[in-house]
């Protein structure tokens, strides 16, 4: 399972970041243009070393690759454990390469040069949170980073925000604090049972749990359920989503681009590592619970999002509606599905990311965010507009894009184990075109009025920024293979794990074998199959 | 050429990339030629293959080009892979062959718009995406198409967007289109879980063989129509149809008359044996719909003044011919009917647009009329188009329309007497518009007055000098009239009938051609007693629309009979106002409820929640404000520190 490899590239990924925030904290204050210059050198190096891994990924291997094990508390057996698969490979590449786009391309509007300095040193550690959190096989560790995450980010939004920040930052704090705190007592008290239940010792390595432990139904179930509202809220899944819409209006735009890209997926990562992986059968068990709750934030994000008057705000429920998919996805328990999920954080996370790096470049020319107050930009930004254009046809989900693919695969796979929840989630997409193509109405169409005409085109800084976002969203929608194989290993391993865990068979479309001119073979399974109730959920674990 | 037909596509995408780089630079007339030459190459091509696949044998007819693997990921294998077959191939033929002459059309009607190349850029992308929806070999590539389509319609109808109509009419289309796309998406999902695959030949022949059982093709087959419902505009989802004449009016002609729009029918022909294996009510709910669409579209466009709105409603109630036709296992004749249609309403709404261009942007037909002295071949060539539409033998629309008749008859008689009145409306209001528009007494001459008014001057359209007069078109628009008044006159010679005079070498040609792929839906009907009785129902068509042609014409021209056009029939029987007071009214005020829902209950929960921990908040309160930069040196220091333990104790690098 365990690669071994010379260069030490994972942990190189989480701690590059944290060397670059360091330095700037020993640089004077008085010296923005150096503070920069390491945010840029640490963050592009980081990136680079994302690409490398991606290149050097065995997309055969459905196993943790690149590991690196170092003990930490061997009394407790805690250590730096890191490792990773289908499933966080295109989430570590996703932020190896956002950090320094939103680093280099974002600019913090400081009035105040010396405020560069924590503005970037915050950042970085947040790439070293959030990169540790991807990576991390290890429950403590993964905690560590996990809460590591919230305190950059708080800063951010509370130093750098809009106009009502500070409120914003408290939300987004206090919400993101108590969810964290049931999970915490979760890993506890998984560790200890664990220790109890065929483990035998103390351990924090996430496989050997998910491999070794054998919790009760009952006990399982409350484990799972303190892991499950820390991700909830991370998500978020209706109706644990207020903080949501505040966080993402008053975070200063390279935030809320990190935010939407990154952080948001730490929760859907986290149910699919921590919760799918260590309590299939809780998960399994919830799962109606939690495509329920998919289903309502698919529709009621996307109609909350059609009656926002804020650009940003509108985004941001939106987010609300693409988030309830990737739930959806993985509570279907299938690998269309699943791989769709994953597939689809990468996504969201490039057109809402794209999104809020519009949204800001629109703040910046117009100084305001209020849809009734811009009109007619199309008319004078043309290629602007165009780039919102294809942004939002990908966040749309229309064919071709990267957005559809995700989707697609999401509600096909859940079909299969989900259909009427699929059969309401379907008309999500409905939905989706109307909020956007609503608000691309009111602020590109129609005439540009007097504000308007200050409205200048896309620059080329701003274009090189955008670029890489545009050629994901057009690769990835035509193209979508490579991605896909390397993902999938992955998911199978996870689905397979699941069904040895707890005896559920991922339910299979039936498949013909058509004899051109000659009959249909004849011993196909007729019966429809319903995955549903194919689904088993056994109770044999031992007390 | 079968191996190369992934250059009818390649074309329109060579075209689409070149003027998405080099357009505004090509600037006019340039980008025009270039889009044009690029469609004209794909219908080049799709003429090769069709002569070479002339010369194979009937059952070797069927291509597959796979490209590349789509979406695979376990069970689910999708190619992105063409489908070259009869059924797919005459699509193309028409559909590459009249957008050509829309292109050449549109280098004259655009003439001086200021994002000129834009238009073609989109027409381009248009055109691709239609060639794939029609070569698509899953429903998948279809889809993709499909909603390459409704993203272009969105584009070209709003391409006025200044307007706030043509804007909001671009929006509508979007939204109602993907109502279908619903059902369009579910069905694939049916068939996935049913089949293990979203392949026609898998599905189709899953459906022909048997081995579906019946609930599930009827789930399929009913899903299919739903999309096909909203992309071919029938009842209830027609209501974008109308108004897309928002767009310039070559986008009326190429996509809301004679492509997309017959996008549904097309995809229910290449599904027939999936109808077929579905429960019969699913065709005769398809009959139903497409009969009561045509019957309400035609009411409505008697009473409409807008010459391209006329056409709209005409268009949305062939549409529905073409749903009875599929409904009543009639496939050849809704192929038949679609590609003649396309030919004589393609002909008709460039007629209008080359008025419309005449009258410098007038499209009230009450201010036109005595048109035909001034334009003689526009008005030529739409006489043509309207003895096509009204079906008056020998032109296109009576062979189609008459076959879809009779197979109508054979299903039910009411379907078929609704189909015939239908008619009697049809031969009418196309009457009525030929007659405002090109005879009479010319009311544009008030125009004239009117511009010499003093507002007039802001009118720039009417001319220097408050001279008002409307304009023959120049030859690079009458060009594709002409080509189309000829397929709209001779156009029914692909599918003639068994009649005594027609020499049998020529009948029944389309019919032959499609046969590989309709056989197993299409219904037989030789045995009926309707067939028995074609030669009368061909007469008692040609009556109806005598009768239609000399109600007009006692009304409207010789004004015997005073015109009724009741107020319900031009608000189309309110069934619009009241689906937007509905979404204006309650609809809004529910998605108001319960955006007001999770700002006070939702939210203000977690606020109230808030309030009792305030006094946490306020340390952090205090934390942000005062002592910010400790706070963080102390989180910052305390990672690195940790980080450095890792790294020099516990060597992790």
């Amino acid at each position: 399972m365990q690669t071994a490899v010379d260069f030490p590239i994972l942990s190189m990924l989480v701690i590059v970041p944290a060397v670059g925030a360091a330095l700037i904290a020993l640089l004077p204050k008085r010296r923005p243009e150096l503070t920069k210059l390491v945010a840029l050198i640490s963050s592009v190096a980081t990136g680079a070393m994302s690409i490398w891994l991606l290149n050097a990924f065995d997309s055969g291997d459905s196993g943790f690759q690149f590991g690196s094990k170092h003990p930490w508390i061997e009394a407790w057996g805690i250590s730096w454990n890191l490792g990773v698969d289908g499933i966080s490979l295109f989430l570590v590449v996703l932020t190896g390469v956002m950090f320094p786009l939103a680093i280099v391309g974002i600019d913090p509007h400081n009035e105040d040069p010396t405020q560069d300095k924590p503005y970037f040193a915050w950042l970085l550690l947040l790439e070293t949170g959030v990169m540790g959190s991807f990576l991390s096989l290890d429950l403590f560790l993964f905690f560590v980073f996990f809460e590591l995450v919230i305190v950059p980010m708080y800063f951010l939004i509370g130093g750098w925000g809009y106009e009502g920040r500070v409120y914003a930052a408290t939300k987004f704090f206090l919400y993101t604090m108590i969810g964290s705190a049931f999970m915490f007592v979760s890993i506890l008290a998984t560790v200890f049972i664990a220790k109890a239940n065929g483990l035998g010792k103390v351990t924090f390595d996430l496989v050997e749990l998910a491999d070794g432990a054998n919790f009760a139904a009952t006990t399982g179930r409350w484990l799972f359920f303190g892991f499950a509202v820390a991700f909830a809220v991370k998500v978020p899944i209706f109706p644990l989503h207020t903080w949501l819409p505040d966080a993402h209006t008053q975070a200063p735009t390279a935030g809320s681009v990190l935010l939407a890209g990154v952080l948001l997926k730490l929760g859907t990562y986290g149910f699919l590592r921590f919760g799918l992986y260590l309590f299939p059968e809780a998960a399994l068990w919830s799962r109606s619970l939690w495509l329920t709750l998919a289903v309502i934030g698919i529709v009621y994000g996307a109609i909350v999002a059609t009656m926002q008057s804020d650009l940003k705000r509108l985004v941001a429920y939106s987010s609300v509606a693409h988030l309830g998919f990737i739930v959806l996805g993985i509570f279907a328990f299938t690998s269309q599905a699943i791989t769709g999920s994953v597939m689809q954080m990468v996504n969201h996370a490039v057109s809402t990311g794209a999104l809020f790096l519009l949204v800001g470049m629109i703040y910046e020319r117009m100084h305001t965010r209020e849809i009734a107050k811009i009109n007619g930009v199309q008319s004078v930004a043309p290629i602007f507009a165009a780039a919102f254009m294809l942004v939002m046809l990908s966040s749309i989900g229309v064919p071709g894009l990267n957005g559809f693919v995700g989707e697609y695969l999401i509600l096909i796979g859940s079909f299969l184990t989900a259909r009427w929840w699929v059969v309401v989630a379907a008309a999500g997409v409905i939905l989706a075109a109307l909020y956007l193509l609503w608000a691309y109405q009111r602020v590109f169409h129609g005439e540009p009025d007097a504000d308007t005409e200050k409205f200048y085109e896309l620059r080329l800084k701003e274009a090189a920024v955008l670029l890489p976002f545009l050629a994901v969203i057009v690769f990835t929608g035509v193209y979508p293979k490579p991605m896909l194989d390397r993902i999938e290993p992955a998911v199978a391993a996870l689905i397979a794990h699941v069904e040895d865990k707890t005896g559920y068979v991922e339910p299979q479309p039936a498949t013909l074998q058509i004899d051109h001119d000659e009959e249909v073979d004849g011993d196909v399974d007729e019966d429809e199959d319903h995955g549903g109730e194919t689904t088993e959920v056994p109770a044999e674990d031992e007390e | 050429m079968t191996d190369v037909i992934w250059l009818i596509p390649a074309f329109p995408l060579v075209g689409f990339l070149t003027l998405l780089v080099f357009g505004r630079k090509l600037g006019e007339p340039g980008a025009g030629y270039l889009a044009s030459t690029m469609v004209l190459a794909s219908f080049v091509v799709s003429v090769g293959v069709f002569f070479d696949m002339l010369s194979m044998d009937e059952h070797d007819r069927s291509v597959v080009t796979k490209l590349f693997s789509w979406v695979p990921v376990a069970s689910l294998q999708i190619d992105m892979a063409f489908l070259a077959d009869p059924l797919s191939i005459a699509m193309c033929l028409f559909v590459t062959g009249i957008a050509f002459l829309i292109h050449v059309f549109a280098i004259g009607y655009m003439h001086g718009d200021p994002e000129f190349s834009k238009f073609f850029l989109y027409l381009n992308l248009f055109v691709l995406s239609m060639v794939v929806l029609v070569l698509g070999e899953n429903l998948l590539v279809t889809f993709l198409g499909w909603e390459g389509v409704g993203t272009c319609s969105y584009f070209l109808i709003s391409f006025w967007h200044k307007r706030d109509s043509a804007a909001t009419a671009g929006k509508k289309a979007f939204v109602t289109n993907r109502i279908g796309d619903w059902g369009f998406m579910l069905a694939m999902f049916l068939g996935f879980e049913a089949v293990g695959s979203v392949s026609y030949d898998v599905l189709n022949g899953a459906a022909a063989g048997g081995s579906l059982a019946e609930s599930t093709a009827t789930g399929i087959a009913m899903l299919l129509f739903v999309g096909a419902v909203g992309k071919s505009a029938q009842l209830p989802l027609y209501l974008r149809l109308p108004d897309a004449m928002e767009g310039p009016t070559p986008v009326s002609a190429l996509i809301h008359a004679a492509t997309m729009v017959t996008a549904g029918v097309f995809l229910l022909t290449r599904m027939n044996p999936m109808l077929a294996a579905a429960s019969p009510w699913v065709l005769t709910t398809i009959a139903w719909v497409g009969a009561i669409t045509a019957l309400f579209a035609a009411t409505v466009a008697v009473a409409q003044n807008d010459i391209k709105k006329v056409l709209a409603y005409s268009t949305v109630s062939q549409l529905g011919y073409m749903f009875l036709a599929i409904g009543s296992g009639a496939y050849v004749a809704a192929i038949f009917l679609m590609i003649t249609h396309a030919f004589f309403k393609a002909l008709l709404f460039l007629g209008s647009g080359s008025v419309i261009h005449g009258m410098h942007h007038e499209q009230d037909m009450r201010r036109m009329g005595a048109l035909r002295s001034v334009m003689p071949i526009t008005a030529a060539t739409f006489i043509i188009g309207w003895l096509a539409i009204a079906g008056v033998p020998p032109f296109a629309g009576f062979w189609a329309k008459d076959e879809v008749l009779l197979f109508g008859l054979a299903k039910s008689p009411v379907l078929y007497a609704i189909g015939l009145v239908t008619a009697v409306f049809t031969a009418f209001y196309m009457t009525r518009q030929v007659i405002m528009v090109f005879f009479g007494e010319a009311k544009w001459e008030s125009l004239a007055n009117e511009a010499e008014a003093p507002e007039g001057d802001e009118e720039h359209a009417r001319g220097a000098h408050g001279e008002f007069k409307p304009h023959e078109s120049s030859p690079i628009m009458l060009f594709p009239l002409v080509v189309l008044a000829g397929l709209a006159a001779v156009g029914g010679i692909i599918q003639l009938p068994s009649f005594g005079i027609i020499p049998s070498g020529l009948r029944h040609k389309l019919e032959d051609w499609l046969h590989p792929v309709v056989s197993f839906g299409e219904a037989e009907i030789t045995e009926t007693a309707a067939y028995d009785a074609k030669a009368w129902l061909a007469l008692l068509a040609v009556a109806c629309a005598a009768a239609g042609v000399i109600a007009a014409v006692m009304i409207y021209s010789k004004k015997k009979v005073k015109a009724i056009e009741p107020q319900l029939l031009a608000d189309g029987w309110r069934y619009d106002s009241t689906i937007t007071a509905f979404m204006g009214g309650p609809g809004r005020k529910a998605f108001v409820a319960l955006s007001w829902f999770d700002k006070n209950i939702v939210d203000g929960a977690v606020n109230g929640a808030a309030t009792l921990v305030r006094g946490t908040a306020g340390q952090v309160r205090k934390a942000q404000t005062g002592n910010v930069r400790n706070y963080a040196s102390i989180i910052g220091i305390g990672v690195v520190l940790l980080l450095a333990w890792f790294v020099i104790v516990r060597g992790v690098l």
